[in-house]
Order: C-alpha cells, then structure tokens, then sequence
C-alpha cells in the first residue's frame, strides 16, 4: 500500500482512503498511442473516484491486445486473460460462485463479434452484472491487422484491401437481447468515457460499453472507418453525459427541459444533456431506430443509448444464496446422514 | 384365442427340461416412445423385490417415437449382472422386429407375443404364448387414451404369471413406480392382474424359467449411474454446476437438479447452488473454470462431441491451475448414427486433452457405488491438485439401472486443497502464485475478493513465472512444466487406488477398468470352470496409473486388456506409462459393438489367444 513520509503532503485519496496509485497495473507493453492505453486510464480514474475497493475487483479478458491490458491496470485485482472469445463465460462461472465480486471485463471486437458472439450475445440476454467493455478497434491486433466483423463496408485496410461486408453493430445486438445499459464511447474522449464507466459501476446488470479504441499500428490510417481522425471527425454524441454518484452531493441544477436523470441501482444518477434531439434512453425501440439511422449516415453516435436499471440480474433470477457459494461451508453444502438414507430407501 | 405352442421337435428333444431358476434373461422388445420404461422397471423391481440378483439394459435408438428398443432383464442367483448375450424368454411387442427378435433366440427360449403378430409358427424349438392383448385391453381400460401406455402392463402380468413372480411384490412394484399417482397406479395394478390372471386361465407354462425367492437382495438399492452420481456430487458439495444437454449425460444434470431443489436450499430459501443451462459446451466448461477460479466447486457433465468442444479450455484449465470436475458419459463416437450406445471411447482424448503438453487425472467408475463415491473423490483431487479431473462413466453404467449396496455417507470431510487466506496473507506477506512450496508440485492459490492487496495474481496461459507475472523466458517456461509434470506425478498416489484380486499363482492377468469389470468378474469363472484358466485381475480406477498398477504388470507373463473401443485406448494408455520392458506383455480384449460388453465375448477371446 502506498504510505508517504511525514514531512511530504498527503496524496489524494478518495473515499476509501486509496491513492490512484493503488489502482495502476503494470507497465504497458501495447503500442505508443494505442487507444486501449488511454481506456485502461480511464478505468483507473473511474475505479479510484468511485472508490472501489480494489480486492473486490476481478478483470476477465479474452484474447488479442485489448485482452492483455487488464494487466496494465488495478494490479490489486485478480485477473483472468482466458481463451480467445469465452470471456463472457468465465466471468458468469465466477460471478456464480461468488456474487459479492464487482466483474469488468475486457474484450476485443474480434474477441466478441467473430469468435466470441455466440457466447456474447448470451450474456446480453442473461443481465449478468458485469461491465462489459469492447476495446474496438476494427481489426485483430495482436495477429497483425485483419479485418474484424466491426469494421465498416468500404474500409480499408493498410495493404489496401477495402473490407465489403456490414458490421456488426454490438451496441444494436447488446440492447436488443437483454442488457440494461448500453453505450458507445471513445477512448479519445476523456470526459464522456470517465462519466459512462463510473455509469457502469453505479448499475446493477450487463453494462456493455463499445469504446472505439483506434489501433495506431494497423488501423490508423487514411480510408479506416476506426482511425483517430475518422472517429474525432465524425463523432455525434447523442448528450452530454455526466455522472453524479450517491455518495456526493448534487451540486448543479437540473432543467428537465434540457437534461434526462437517471438514477441508478445505488441511487447515483447519470445525467444526460440533450444534444440535438429529443431521446430517451429508456426506450428500446427508440435507441435502435436511432442507432440504425446513424449508421445509415455514416456517424459514430456515441453517448448511453439504453438504460434500464430496474431489470432482474441472472444472479437474482437464479435466486442464490448471499454468501458467496465458494466459501459456504460444509456443513451447508453437504446434507445430513439422514439425507442420504431418505435417499436410499427411496431406492429400496 | 389362447395357444401355447411347443414345437414337437423341442418336446423330444428335451423331454426332460429341468427348470431353470433365477438364472436367465428376458427381453423385451417394443416401440420407442410406447412407455414400456415402467412397465420394464416393475418387472427388474418384482423379482428384484423376490431377492433375486438383476441387472436391466435398454437398448433404445436416437429416437423420441417409433424406432425399436429392447430391454433386457437378467436374473442371476450367482449375482452376475453384465449384459448377456443368449435371450431365453422374449416379449415380442413390436411388429418390425418381430420376426427377427424370434429369429435370434436361442433354441429352447420362449416367446410372448401380441397375438395379431402370428409367431407361432416361425420356429419349432420355441415355446410360444400368444396373448390378445386389445381384448384384454379394451376389459381393464375403458378409455382409449390410455391404452397405449396400459398395454405394456399386461406383459407384466403375464409374464409375472409364467415366470411364477409374487403378484404381491408385482403389485408393490407397481405402486412405487407410480407414486403418488394413485389413479394411474390402480389402472395399471388392474391391467397386470388382468395380464396373470389370463395367463392363470388361459396359458400352460411350457418352458423351463422361473423365479424363485432368494434372499441375495436385502437393503440392496437399485438406481442408476447417473442419478448416483448426482447424489454424489450433491453430497460433496458442489456449488457451481453448468451443462448441455447430451445423451447419455442429461440426465445426470437433471436428476442433480431435482435433489438440489429438495435438499440444498438453505433456511432463508435461497439455494446454495447455482444450476446453469450453458448455450454450448465451450461456455459449460468456460463457467466451470470461471467459477472453480473464483472458488466454488464447480462441475459439468457431458459426453464425447462436447468433451471435443471443451478442448481448449481444459487445456488452458491445466495450465493456469484451475480445478473442475468434467463428467463424461461416454457413447459411440459423433452425433449421427449410434449416440444412444455405449463405449468407451473417450480414454485416449481426454487424458491428453487439449494444446501443448497437457495430462488431465482420469477417474474410472465401475458400478452406481463408485458413481456416487468417486464424485467425492473429483472434486477432493481437482481441488487438491487444482486441474481438471474427468469422470469417465458410460452410457451402460450411467442410463441403465443397477442394484447396489446402499450408499455410505462421506466420513472424511471435504478438502479444498491450499488456498490461502487473508489471515494467511497477513502472516505471509506475500505469495507466489506457481512456486512449489511444498515439493509436491502443488502451488498455493488465493481466490478473488480476498481482502488482502497482496492476494491478487494474473491468470494466464502459459507465459508466467512462479510470481504469475509474465514471460518468455525459457527457464521459466521449462520450470513451470516440470512442475505441472511433478504435480501429476504426486497424483499418482492420490488417485482411488486399483482393485487387485490375485492368488500370487497365476501367470495371466486381466487388465480392465470401468463397466467391463461385471463382464469380466463373470468372465474370470467361465475361464476357470470351463477351461481351468486361473487369472489374477486388476481394476484400473484412475490415470496417473498409480505404483499397483506397474507391479502386477511386472508380476505376470501375459496381460489382458479389455477395452471397449476398437483402437485399444487403455492399452495405449499404459504403454505410455510403463517400461518398454514391459510393453511386449500386453494382449489387447476388444469390444465394440455399442452393446455393453458380455462375458462370453471375452472369455472367448482369451482362450483363443491363450491357444487353448
Ligand atoms: C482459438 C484462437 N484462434 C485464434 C487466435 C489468434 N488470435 C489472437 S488475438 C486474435 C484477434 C484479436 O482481435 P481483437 O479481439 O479485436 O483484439 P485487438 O488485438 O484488436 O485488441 C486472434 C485471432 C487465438 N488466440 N485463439
Ligand atoms: S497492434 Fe494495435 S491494438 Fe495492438 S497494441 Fe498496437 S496499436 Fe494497440
Ligand atoms: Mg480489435
């Protein structure tokens, strides 16, 4: 833990008396640049201003270099770089066996719309209380800059090659099956980003943000629908989020006429100030009309699409018990002699 | 119309037909679908009820309706309970097979048969009762409906009748299949009295079988191998389950589903177990690994084409030192063709199972007993040695039923293998999550959500060093495996030990493992009362092969494996394992048909490799 001398100021810490630097990982081995750096900050700084505790954290992850970087964040945390695609399985295995874990999982776009989705699209419907983050970049990293199913009709690749098949659009497919907070994001945009991850913290149920996370080494170039540039020029944020937790009083008026509040399962509240139009994120089939038309148009939407923070979890539907099941002891988890001779003689 | 036909050539020939008693098998061959299971399990329960030893097998298609199944009861006052080949007394229900089903009897059987199928006339070595089943149907059961199901419970009747069964036990047998059914129970209680008493009237018992009370099945249970296993997985502890439905696995899930409901939901109404319907196996075993990492006692069950699904993930299970238990109701091969019989053909691909070098602890389960207690001993070892550890059964052990000694409570207490705490951190300091501190290979863990900031590693793959950080470097990738293969080796001697049964005399030894072991117990006498053939026997129940194993191959000239697999897979196994000294002692016994091993099978083959 991190402890200062006398004689230097106090650092900061936040409500649980930890420093940032108790949520920082390992030195990070990805590309200069690579937008999946900057999300690992910002999972930091959400993590440390909602003041989570650390332990209490786990970090699954598939396979590609977005999978990798869990290691570059909250070192306190357990991690679990798992097989390519089937992150979502590992983290609903260990979220049944212990309900009391708070489950940010990273994946890639190649990681959860090719391999990955059949087992993606089974969370969505499952509500399983996890953060869901895909580091999209619109190719596979880690294997040199193939094209993924998120990369868009007509974008090019470095050698040329222009991808013609549609995208998979994970935020659409997400809010349709059954997640309860759904959003897209970038990794170039600090301030929406930080406000939608600490959104995620605050909900209880599938949070599946899709982060458009430029790769500077395969992606980033003139003709790539994911590149920096292409993302910055054609961003259309859907509000202006910003994101109040319970524990911190509202200081800022709210003027219905201009902002949606939610609030959250723990009583936070994500405010969202219109931008161009009326939305509602709580409507269904609205954010799928909306995300449909701006595909039709070519813009990034970004900003929270859907939110229902009020739907039953996979863990309260399977009604367990409050302890977590790993560590109920044998005297619950083994029934009685007289168990199993009730159980024999119905044999008899 | 009421005949009993007795071909004259079998009236000369046997004039003197000694009757045969509590030693026979009886089949039944019906329609997929037709309900004939219960009217199958109250005739295993009568003469089981008589105390007569029983084994049941059905042989059903991969089919909900219309294709022919055949159960097969046998009767053994000697206690031998594997498959046997010669059918003495058929009950011909399906028109299809008919014909064929009367054909391969052998001579002197008898056969019962619905009388528009017209048998009688097909052999003159048979005994043949024909019984107007629609007659005596439309008498008990009024109601259409219900006459499909109702009909198989006339043959019980009259079988119970000809077979000289206690109509008592038949109608007690009767009411436990029913239940709480009181209705359906009586209906059928007056459709198999209907059945005996016609059968009293109408019928002359012309064959040589019947039963007899015996007293070899007092506080025996009969159950079936995977509804043992669920009661073996409730009783130690399992927390976690995931699945996907496949025959013959299902229903082991789904029987572990209703005991869980009915005693593992604590006082304040919420269960102490999480049950989950994966969408594939890939996320069953994903789950299983997810939630063993975090702590629980996890499992999932299955058969061959998800066991080749899991694949990846078991691999990487042993490698980043993740316990879970996998049990493999093995059937033929893929899903098309023969998913519904038996075989034991998943040895070779879940021992080695998966990338890279990998060795995953195998269990063996020979009987509904070792169902029930080796599922102690998955979870004790998976957790202990932190991997993977497959149960093997079979379609035969697993859908069918068997009896059994009733079940013994679990006297050692659960163990959770080394998983250090927050206390144990505080006093540590620290931990590495993959150095071997202990000489045994074996690792501590720590689980999520310990509050300690020194309990947290990263779990991946291959590339790590003893502090679970990452890397390349060669040293560090060569320690790491030669712990893993110390680890598996410490397991050698922790795995269920094997079953030697040897007179220090014998030369011949018999290597078998799983449900070859009834076959083989019959098979070791027929060897020794017909052909003067003593053999000593060792039963395989786990891979490592422990110390036991080695030694008796080094004790004796000639080995015998009995696989049921065509590409001797045990055998293969063990030759891996042993010294190349060895090796030339092994004689591969094979079998694999789909049918469950007889022990006619194997003693022949023995004796014809023996040169006798
Ligand atoms: C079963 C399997 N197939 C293929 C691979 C090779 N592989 C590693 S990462 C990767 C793609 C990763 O792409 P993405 O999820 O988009 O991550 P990125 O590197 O772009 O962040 C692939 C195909 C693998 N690890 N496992
Ligand atoms: S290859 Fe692309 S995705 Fe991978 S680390 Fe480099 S920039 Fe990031
Ligand atoms: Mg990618």
């Amino acid at each position: 833990m991190a402890t200062t001398a006398t004689s230097t100021p106090q650092p900061k810490t936040n409500r649980i008396g930890l420093t940032v630097i108790d949520y920082r990982g390992g030195k990070s081995t990805l590309c200069a640049g690579c937008g999946h750096n900057a999300i690992s900050e910002r999972i930091i700084d959400a993590m440390y201003e909602m003041g989570v505790p650390p332990e209490r954290v786990i970090k699954p992850s598939g396979i590609g270099c977005s999978s990798k970087s869990p290691a570059y964040f909250m070192s306190r945390s357990h991690s679990f770089n798992a097989v390519h695609g089937r992150m979502p399985s590992v983290t609903t295995g260990a979220l049944l066996a212990n309900r009391n874990l708070i489950a940010l999982g990273v994946s890639g776009d190649g990681d959860t719309a090719s391999i990955g989705i059949g087992q993606f699209v089974h969370l969505m419907r499952r509500n399983l209380p996890m953060i869901y983050i895909i580091e999209d970049n619109g190719v596979y990293g880690l294997t040199k800059g193939q094209f993924s199913a998120t990369a868009d009709i007509g974008s090019k690749l470095k050698s040329g090659v222009i991808n013609d098949l549609p995208p998979i659009d994970t935020c659409s497919l997400a809010i349709m099956l059954g997640a309860t907070y759904v959003g897209r994001s970038f990794s170039g945009d600090k301030k929406q980003l930080l406000a939608m991850l600490k959104a995620a913290i605050a909900h209880n149920g599938t949070a599946m943000l899709d982060v458009i996370s430029p790769c500077v080494t395969f992606n980033d170039h003139e003709g790539s629908t994911k590149s920096y540039k292409f993302t910055k020029d054609h961003d259309e944020p859907l509000q202006e989020v910003s994101f109040v937790p319970a524990f911190e009083e509202i200081s800022v008026e709210y003027d219905a006429g201009t902002t949606v509040d939610v609030t959250m399962h723990d009583g936070s509240r994500l405010r969202m100030r219109k931008i161009e139009e009326e939305y509602d994120p709580t409507n269904k089939a609205e954010a799928l009309k909306r995300l449909a038309e701006a595909h039709d148009k070519g813009e990034v939407l970004t900003g929270v699409f859907y939110l229902n923070p009020k739907a039953p979890t996979f863990l309260e539907l399977l009604n367990i018990a409050d302890d977590p099941l790993a560590t109920l002891p044998e005297s619950v988890v083994r029934p009685s002699r007289e168990v199993l001779a009730e159980c024999m003689e119905e044999l008899r | 119309m009421a005949t009993t036909e007795i071909g004259p050539h079998e009236l000369s020939s046997r004039p003197e037909r000694k009757p045969v008693v509590n030693d026979f098998s009886l089949q039944v061959a019906t329609v997929n679908g037709s309900g004939s299971q219960s009217a199958n399990t109250v005739l295993l329960r009568t003469i089981f009820q008589m105390g007569v030893p029983i084994s049941g097998k059905n042989l059903f298609p991969s089919n909900i309706a219309g294709l022919p199944t055949w159960y097969t009861i046998r009767a053994s006052k000697d206690g031998y309970i594997a498959r046997r080949k010669e059918i003495d007394f058929l009950v011909a229900m399906n028109p299809e097979t008919a014909q064929e089903d009367v054909m391969s009897l052998t001579p002197g059987a008898a056969a019962l048969y619905d009388e528009p199928l017209n048998l009688g006339s097909l052999r003159q070595d048979l005994t043949f009762y024909s019984v107007p089943f629609d007659k005596l149907l439309t008498q008990v059961c009024p109601e259409a409906k219900l006459r499909k199901l109702v009909k198989n419970m006339i043959y019980v009747g009259v079988v119970a009748q000809l077979l000289n069964l206690d109509p008592v036990e038949m109608e007690k047998a009767i009411r436990k299949q029913f239940g709480r059914k009181v209705k359906a129970a009586d209906l059928n209680v007056g459709a198999a009295k209907a059945g005996y008493d016609y059968a009293a009237s109408s019928l002359t018992k012309a064959d040589p079988f019947t039963i007899e009370r015996m007293d070899k099945t007092r506080g025996q249970i009969i159950v079936d191998g995977n509804s043992a296993a669920a009661l073996g997985c409730m009783f130690a502890g399992v927390t976690v389950v995931t699945w996907y439905p496949i025959t013959p696995s299902s229903s082991l899930v789904e029987t572990l589903i209703d005991y869980m409901k009915q005693y593992r939901i604590g006082k304040d109404g919420k269960a102490t177990f999480a049950i989950v319907q994966a969408e594939d196996e890939l996320a069953a075993i994903g789950m299983v690994l997810g939630a063993a990492w975090a702590g629980a006692r996890s499992m999932t069950s299955t058969s061959g084409p998800g066991i080749s699904l899991m694949a990846e993930f078991t691999g990487l299970g042993y490698y980043v030192e993740v316990p879970a238990v996998i049990w493999d109701i093995q059937r033929v091969g893929p899903s098309t063709g023969m998913p519904t019989r038996t075989a034991q053909g998943d040895v070779l691909s879940t021992a080695f199972l998966s990338h890279g070098d990998t060795r995953h602890i195998l269990l063996f389960p020979a009987s509904v007993h070792e169902c029930f207690s080796m599922a102690g001993d998955a979870f004790d070892l998976a957790e202990q040695f932190q991997t993977p550890v497959f149960v093997l059964s079979d379609l035969d052990l697993g859908m069918n039923n068997w009896m059994s000694e009733p079940f013994q409570y679990p006297e050692k207490p659960i163990r959770r293998g080394k998983v250090l705490s927050k206390q144990d951190l505080d006093r540590l300091g620290s931990f590495a999550r993959y150095k071997d501190v202990d000489g045994d290979g074996i690792a501590y863990r720590t689980l999520p959500g310990t509050d300690h900031p020194a309990a947290a590693y990263f779990t991946r793959g291959s590339g790590h060093n003893e502090k679970a950080q990452y890397s390349e470097r060669p040293d560090d990738y060569v320690n790491n495996m030669e712990r893993l293969n110390h680890k598996f080796q410490t397991a050698r001697s922790h795995v269920p030990k094997p079953e030697i049964v040897q007179n220090g005399k014998s030369k011949v030894g018999i290597l078998a493992y799983g449900t070859s072991h009834w076959a083989l117990v019959e098979g070791r006498d027929q060897l020794r009362q017909e052909y003067g053939v003593e053999t000593d026997y060792l039963r395989i129940r786990a891979f490592p092969f422990n110390r036991d194993v080695h030694e008796f191959v080094a004790s004796h000239d000639r080995l015998y494996v009995i696989d049921q697999n065509r590409d001797a897979q045990m055998m293969a196994l063990l030759k891996l394992d042993l010294d190349a000294a060895q090796l030339t002692k092994l004689r591969s016994v094979l079998h694999y048909n789909g049918l469950p091993i007889d022990a006619r099978s194997i003693t022949d083959e023995i004796v014809s490799q023996e040169g006798r």
